[in-house]
Parts: structure tokens; sequence; C-alpha cells
């Protein structure tokens, strides 16, 4: 009955809300496309229909108890209070059951810590709030942010099919391959999730822990972190795209390739133009989360940086905050981060924006210089 | 005081003093119990207005109402205020108000200490809701406080909340030391610890588990003070600390802390179901095992929070199988509920109703908890809304309902009038549909993928969560009407008997109702 009434409530919340009509009512996990999240699967549907046995006999019981032996009908109650041997059955059945649910948990459990001979690693590093994808056997990386508009958050805008679960940069991995993922947090702990895998693991900072896949459904995977990592928990997905193997191998050396791009960035010559252009969008990808777009900041947590002192002050502690971050602090080390073009065009924008009318400017060159010299 | 004064006060029994000191220095069990009572209700309604900005906001996709920060702060300040503030007190007060009647004796064994271990609480919860209105906000971390995001990256105000987790857990070991000290030195002649009413062996169980891991949350919290404010590094990994270790002492409280909040509820029950069947308990002996063997067993699967953190295999098929083994006890009582239903004369008051409610929904809470013991599994479900429905499941018709439960039918006892039973069932019912309509969905949302703690959804979740918020409402505004029942019940309403339920056993029955000030001055004698 109160599926139904959920159903009806459901009816009435999709006419009335166009916007939310491609929401859906699932119920259920879905099998995902790997053999862990199928064997996953089956143990949830097993456990499940278990609870459903069990629930069916006891309440079972207990309805016939309330419909049969009402006062109102005139039950006199009867006197028995124990029997020893109700008592040990109904002790040694339920463990015989969960002996045989405990069974095949072993064994996925057991197939899901064997992380040995994958084919790929990739270094997975969780900082607040996105995803950093490193693949430590080509020697290249990239960060992965949340793509969706902040005008879509804030309703001035209609929000998209993937809303909240779409990235810049995807994951990228080949199907058919075993894929190591190593897993590790910069800041505070984070959890990595691909529900369609059956993989979810902690990325803690100091520890690395081991997750792997085996995809062979080319597709666009989605999910989120898993664990509370403060403001914008709720807006770090993980998106992963399966490709075949000639479009990996592809996308790798275009990958080289960019990384090659982005360090001869650092050697060309920058106009403040150039830097202002490059900063705004930097800054949008990077910074905006805590310091805001209009760099009002959230204080006490996240300062404002309009009119700040460390804006429009001493450009050489500017440097120093952005590069090697604040212990202590939310603010973290961009130094690792992001490359000498974007940190350097940050670096001016910061000083040139919302009325922080310095007038200076950093080139990469510079921030190369800097980092060399620590 | 000297042994003359002593007997000469035990002479002159006089009512209440009057005024505000009445209050403010009773050592009564009675009025310390209301106090604990009026105190935990005021919590669960400030918790309970969380909950519903929460609910508010999840209501639609998108940010409407408040931002991410204050989110945090909601979800945060809700867990920690409904678990200290009003399911724990709300068992203390009970037992407060029944363990003395219940064994006959004529206060608490240390009266001067529950006064203390009471006032502290408003105290600790002063300082708790004051964070709110601090610079940088309240605790915004989760009620689990997980380092390093409470303390490299926590707010100002976690030193404050530091402070108010003390007192609490110096108030909740004080009131375990009473309850242990009554229920072993003061039982009626001839009460023998086999004899005791189930609600007096569950909280004594209660009790020790309180004061076996209130001390390890005081440790927790002062590891933070300490990597906060002195520059340790227990859990900072940049200083040879380990994140996890928090999560480790953190849960060696927290997964005793869920029985903590639940097993005076199975106590209460065990008198309820058998008081509207008028027919004994079913098994008392193995219902006391039961709650024994739950305890012991609380101790061994702390880890079963933490399956996704990478705890060995070994490790992990450990704290999968001691977690499977919970369910055999929690299923024995279950049985022996039902079996004392079974061929009874049942009736269906207010308090069975919510009995019954209590004992079919923490059931089906139960049976997602051994669908979340399976460790391969549970890295779908960990930190998704199936967990948040799954602890709502066994808290709300859990420990709530068991609460409520107990009101209703100790009620006529504490004020000699019966509640408005045309209101309370009005209230059971609303309660009970607005909780499943809560609480139920949040099972599929939580399968379809949606991570639990997050402001903000993607838009299959969109249709399930408007359900969850309207329940939601449903279920917070049908609990002002509790407050009414109450104040009625107080005020006046028809003369309730010293027995007012026919099949009701128990020493608290046989003095009048409402129960004078002073009872059992003499004890009585239990065969």
């Amino acid at each position: 009955m109160r599926v139904h009434a959920q159903r009806a409530g459901a009816l009435f919340g999709g006419l009335s809300f166009p916007a939310l009509s491609v929401a859906d009512w699932t119920v259920n996990m879905t099998p995902g496309v790997t053999g862990t999240s199928n064997d996953i699967f089956d143990l949830h549907m097993t456990i499940f229909w278990i609870c459903v046995a069990i629930g069916v006999v006891v309440f079972g019981i207990m309805f016939w108890s309330i419909f049969a032996h009402r006062k109102s009908q005139g039950a006199k109650p009867a006197n028995f209070h124990e029997n020893t041997l109700v008592e040990i059955l109904w002790t040694l059945i339920p463990l015989v059951i969960l002996v045989i649910m405990a069974i095949p948990a072993t064994a996925t459990l057991i197939d899901m810590y064997d992380t040995t001979e994958s084919d790929i690693d990739i270094k997975v590093t969780g900082y607040q709030w996105k995803w950093q994808y490193e693949y430590i056997n080509e020697d290249f990386g990239y960060f992965s942010n949340l793509a969706t508009p902040s005008d879509q958050i804030s309703n001035r805008q209609a929000k998209g099919e993937n809303y909240l679960l779409e990235v810049d940069n995807p994951m990228v991995i080949p199907v058919g391959k075993k894929i190591r993922f190593l897993l590790t947090a910069n800041d505070v702990i984070h959890s990595w999730w691909v529900p369609d895998f059956g993989v979810k693991k902690d990325a803690i900072p100091g520890f690395i822990n081991e997750a792997w896949t085996r995809v062979d459904k080319p597709g666009t995977y989605r999910g989120q972190c898993t664990e509370l990592c403060g403001k914008d928990h709720g807006f770090m997905p993980v998106v992963v795209k399966a490709v075949s193997e000639e479009d990996y191998n592809t996308w790798v050396n275009q990958q080289i390739a960019m990384a090659e791009k982005e360090r001869e960035l650092t050697q060309k010559d920058w106009t403040m133009e150039e830097l202002l252009e490059r900063g705004e969008k930097a800054y949008a990808t990077a910074c905006a989360a805590c310091h805001q777009a209009d760099g009002s900041g959230v204080p006490p947590a996240f300062p404002a940086l309009r009119g700040s002192a460390v804006a429009t002050g001493d450009i050489a502690a500017h440097i120093d905050i952005v590069v090697n971050g604040k212990p202590g602090t939310a603010m973290q080390a961009f130094g690792g981060q992001l490359n000498e073009a974007d940190l350097a065009a940050i670096i001016t924008y910061e000083r040139n924006a919302w009325g922080n009318k310095v007038g200076d400017m950093v080139t990469p060159k510079e921030i190369f210089d800097y980092k060399n010299a620590q | 005081m000297s042994a003359v004064a002593d007997t000469h006060a035990q002479e002159h029994h006089h009512g209440p003093a009057s005024g505000i000191s009445r209050w403010l220095l009773t050592t009564n069990h009675k009025d310390i119990g209301t106090m604990y009572l009026i105190f935990s209700f005021t919590m669960f309604l400030l918790g309970g207005t969380m909950a519903m900005v929460i609910r508010a906001e999840l209501f639609q996709p998108g940010l409407q109402i408040v931002q991410p920060e204050f989110f945090n702060q909601m979800t945060t300040m809700h867990g920690l205020i409904m678990v200290f503030g009003a399911v724990m007190p709300a068992f203390v007060g009970l037992a407060n108000w029944m363990v003395p009647l219940m064994i006959g004796a004529p206060d608490m064994a240390l009266p001067r200490m529950n006064n203390w271990s009471f006032w502290l609480l408003p105290c600790a919860f002063l300082i708790l809701v004051s964070t709110l209105f601090m610079e940088g906000g309240a605790p915004n971390f989760g009620w689990t406080f997980y380092a390093p995001l409470s303390t490299t990256y926590g707010p100002p105000s976690t030193t404050f909340f530091i402070f108010a987790i003390h007192i609490m857990g110096v108030s909740s070991i004080m009131g375990a030391i009473n309850v242990i000290a009554t229920i072993l030195n003061m039982r009626a002649p001839g009460m023998t610890m086999m004899k005791m009413p189930m609600f007096v062996w569950t909280w004594l169980i209660t009790a020790f588990l309180l004061i076996a891991v209130m001390p390890v949350l005081a440790g927790v919290v002062t590891m933070m003070l300490m990597d906060i404010n002195f520059g340790t590094s227990f859990f900072n990994a940049a200083g040879g600390g380990d994140p996890v270790l928090f999560q480790h002492v953190f849960w060696f409280f927290g997964h005793p802390e869920v029985y903590i909040m639940i097993l005076p509820a199975f106590g209460a029950i065990s008198h309820i179901i058998p008081a509207f069947s008028r027919k004994k308990l079913f098994g008392y002996a193995s219902m006391v095992y039961a709650v024994g063997a739950i305890a012991l067993l609380s101790f061994l699967v702390w880890a079963h929070h933490m399956f996704t953190v990478g705890v060995p295999v070994a490790g992990q098929l450990f704290f999968m199988y001691a977690t499977l083994l919970i369910a055999v006890p929690t299923g024995v009582k279950v049985f022996n509920w039902v079996a004392t239903m079974f061929r009874g004369s049942l009736s269906f008051e207010t308090p069975m109703l919510f009995a019954i409610a209590f004992v079919i929904l923490f059931t089906i809470g139960g049976f997602s908890g051994l669908m979340l013991a399976i460790a391969p599994a549970d890295f779908q479900y960990h930190d998704t809304y199936f967990v948040v429905a799954h602890f709502h499941y066994v808290l709300v018709p859990g420990a709530i309902f068991g609460i409520f439960a107990s009101a209703y039918f100790w009620l006529p006892k504490w004020t000699g009038h019966m509640y408005d039973e045309t209101l309370a069932k009005t209230h059971f019912w609303l309660s009970f549909i607005g909780m499943n309509l809560a609480f139920f969905p949040m099972h599929f949302l939580g399968l379809a993928g949606m991570p639990r703690r997050i402001p903000d959804y993607a838009l299959q979740f969109a249709d399930f969560n408007m359900v969850s918020s309207v329940g939601a409402f449903m279920f917070g505004s049908t609990q002002l009407l509790f407050l009414l029942i109450v104040v009625k019940c107080v005020r006046g309403g028809e003369k309730a008997p010293a027995k007012p339920w026919e099949g009701a056993e128990g020493l608290e029955w046989t003095v009048p109702s409402p129960a004078p000030y002073h009872t059992f001055s003499t004890p009585p004698v239990v065969k």
C-alpha cells in the first residue's frame, strides 16, 4: 500500500515539477558492469531474499496473533512462557543461515582484495574538492573537477542531464584490462566510488589503499565522493570513461603530448592580458570553491581575497602562500597541483581582479625559478 | 549528616520544596527523572528542527535554503543532539523514574550525584548549541567527527565541542555508576538477579557499556584537543600520526554506543508486550542472556563501520563474521517477543501500538544491518543513504518508539491521570506513517547510489527525496502533538488507578498513581 502511495506521490510530483521528469524510481542496486559488481549484486539479492523469508515467517506469526488472539475477540491467554527445544532451534537455525551466507561473501571479498598482476596502475589522489589521476606507468596526470556550472546549482539555469555527475577531465581506462587504483589523499579523507564497478575505497592522507577493476563494456560510468570531506563534499564526482584499447592508446599519446605543451608554456613570454585571461579560468577551477568567484571568501575558514593583505601586499609572500599553502589551514600547497603558467596566471589575476588594483604581474618563468630555488 | 539527623529526616517525609530550588537542589529520583525527560524532549525538538532544515534543503535538487557550510553544521548538530541530547538522557530519565520503583528502592543509591549528573547536561548542551553562533560556525564534520577533517580542518569552535563532549561523558558515567550501585545494592529483599524486571536488567548491562566506552570517547576527543591546540600528531599523517587510528578508537566507543541507545528500549518493550498480551514474557532467561551476548559482541565488531578504509582481508573477515553473529541473540529477542504475543489475549492501547511497531520496524532495521554486515556488499552500501535508512530504522522506531511506548505506559503512574487515548493513537499513526514515508525511500536512494551528507544531488534521486522530505515534515510536526498530550495528561484527565493496565506486572504498579514523592521507605518483600 505504501508503494502505491509513493507511486501516486511520484505521479503528482512528476506532473507538478516538469524539470524533474528525468528522475526515476529505481528501487534496487544495479548489477554494474564488472565481475566484482555482479558478485556483489548476487550477494545483495541473496541476503535480501533471506531477510524477506525470515520476515515473512516472523511477521506472519505476529500478524496471525494480532488477528486471532485479540482480547476483543474473546481470546484467553495461554500459560506457556518457555520451551527449551524451540529456543535452541531458533538460536541454531539463524546460525546455520549465517554460515551459509558467509561462504560466498568470503570468496567475493578475497577476490576483491587480489590487486596483483594489474595491467595499468592509476594513482588517485583526493583533494578538497577534486580528484587527481596520475597514470604512473605513462608519466602524466591531471585533475578532474566538477563541470556543472554554479548557475545550475543555484537554480539560475536549468539543470543538465548529468547534473553534479560531470567533470572536465574524466579518468580514461581501456576495456578488458585489469586496472589497479592506488588511492591516497592530500588533505582529509575522501572515498572514491564508482557503483557500476563495485569499487569504493577510502583515500586517506598518509596511506595508500589499493583497489582494482576490469571493465568489459565501453561506456561512461559515474560516481561520487562518499566520505564527508568538507563544504563541497557533494560536488566532487567521479567519472570514468572505458574505451577500446586503440582509443585508449591514442588518448595516452595525446596526454603525453599535452603534458609536453604545458611545460613549454612556462618558457613562453606572457603579457598581462594573457595572464589575466588564463588566470580567471584557472581561478574558477582551482580557487573559487573556497575563495568564491568574486573573491569574497567564506570567512573565517576561507578568507576573502578582495582587498586582502596577501593579495594586495608583497608579491613574494603571495607567491609563497599559493605555492606552499598555509600549514594548519585549509589552504593547500598548489605548487604541486598546478603548472607554472596557471600559478602565475592565478596570482596575477588575484592581484588585479575585484578592485585589487596592484598592477604588477608574475610570469611562469619566475614561478619556475621560485620553485627551483626552494 | 549524622545518623540522628538522618533518622529525623526519615520520619518527617515532606513533599517537594517549593519554587525553583525544588528543581535545582532536588535529590529525588522522580524529580530528576522528570527533568531528564523534559530535557530530552526539548533536545528532541531542537535536533528535529535541524532535521527539518536538512530535509527542506533536500526537498529538491539545487541549493535553495542553506549553503553547504551550514548544511554540514545541521547534519552534525542533528546527529550529536539526537544521540547525546535526546535518546541517552531519555533513557536515563526512564531509569531514574522506574528503576527504584521496579526494584522496591526508596531512591537512587547516590542521590546528590544524580542531581549533579543531570545539571551537567544543560551546561554541556548550552556550550554545544552556542557554537552555532560562533565565528566559523558550529562543528561541520559529521557526528562521527573523523580526523583530520575535525582536527586540522575543523572550525575554531571544535574545542568547545570537545569540552561539551567531555561534560556529557562525565554526566553519562556518573549516571551509569548510579544505576549500577542502585541495582546491585538496593533491590527489595527476595529479588534475586534472575527475578529482576527486564528493564532493570537491560539498564544494568547498558550502564556497564557506558562505563566501558565513555572514557574511550573522552580519550579520542582529548587526543583531538591535543592535536588542535598543543601541536601533537595523533591523527595527523604529516606528523607521523594515523587518521585511521581515530576511526578505530571512535568506533570502539561508537558501536557499543548504538546498543546503549537500544538495550533499555528492549527492556521496556519486554514489559509492554506481556502487559497487553496478558501473558508472561516468553523466555525470560534467554532474554537476559541475549542482552548479555549482544553487549559482549558489541565490543568485537567496531571495524564493520570501516570496511572501506583498507583493513587487511583477515581483519575484514573477522569483523564480518562477528557482526553476523550479533544477529543470533537479536533474533532470539524478536522471536521471544513474537512468542509472547502468540496465543495471548491482545489489546491495542497506545503503548502496545508503539511496541508492535518497534518490533516490526526494528527488525527491518536489523535486516538492513545484516545486509550491511556482508563486507563485500558493504562496499556498495557504505556511506550511502542505505546506511542512513538503516540507522534511522533502528533509532527512530527502535529507540524513539521505545521511549514513546514507555512514556505512554508509565504516564498514568507519573501523573495520576490517563492520557487522551484518541490523541495518543493519532500521534502513533501519524508518527508511524510519517516515519516510514521519510526513511523507507532512503533505502532506494542509497541503492541507487546517493551518498550521505550531501546538500545537493543528481537528478535521478529527486523524486524519492521529495517523498522522504514530505514524510519527515509529517513525522516532525506530529511530535508537537505528543507535547500536547503530555501537558494535557499532567493537568488533568481520567484518574488513573494504581494499576491502569490489566496485564501489567511489577512493583511499580503496587504504589498509588501518581506515585507519591517518596515510595518504598519500607522495602517490599518479593517472593
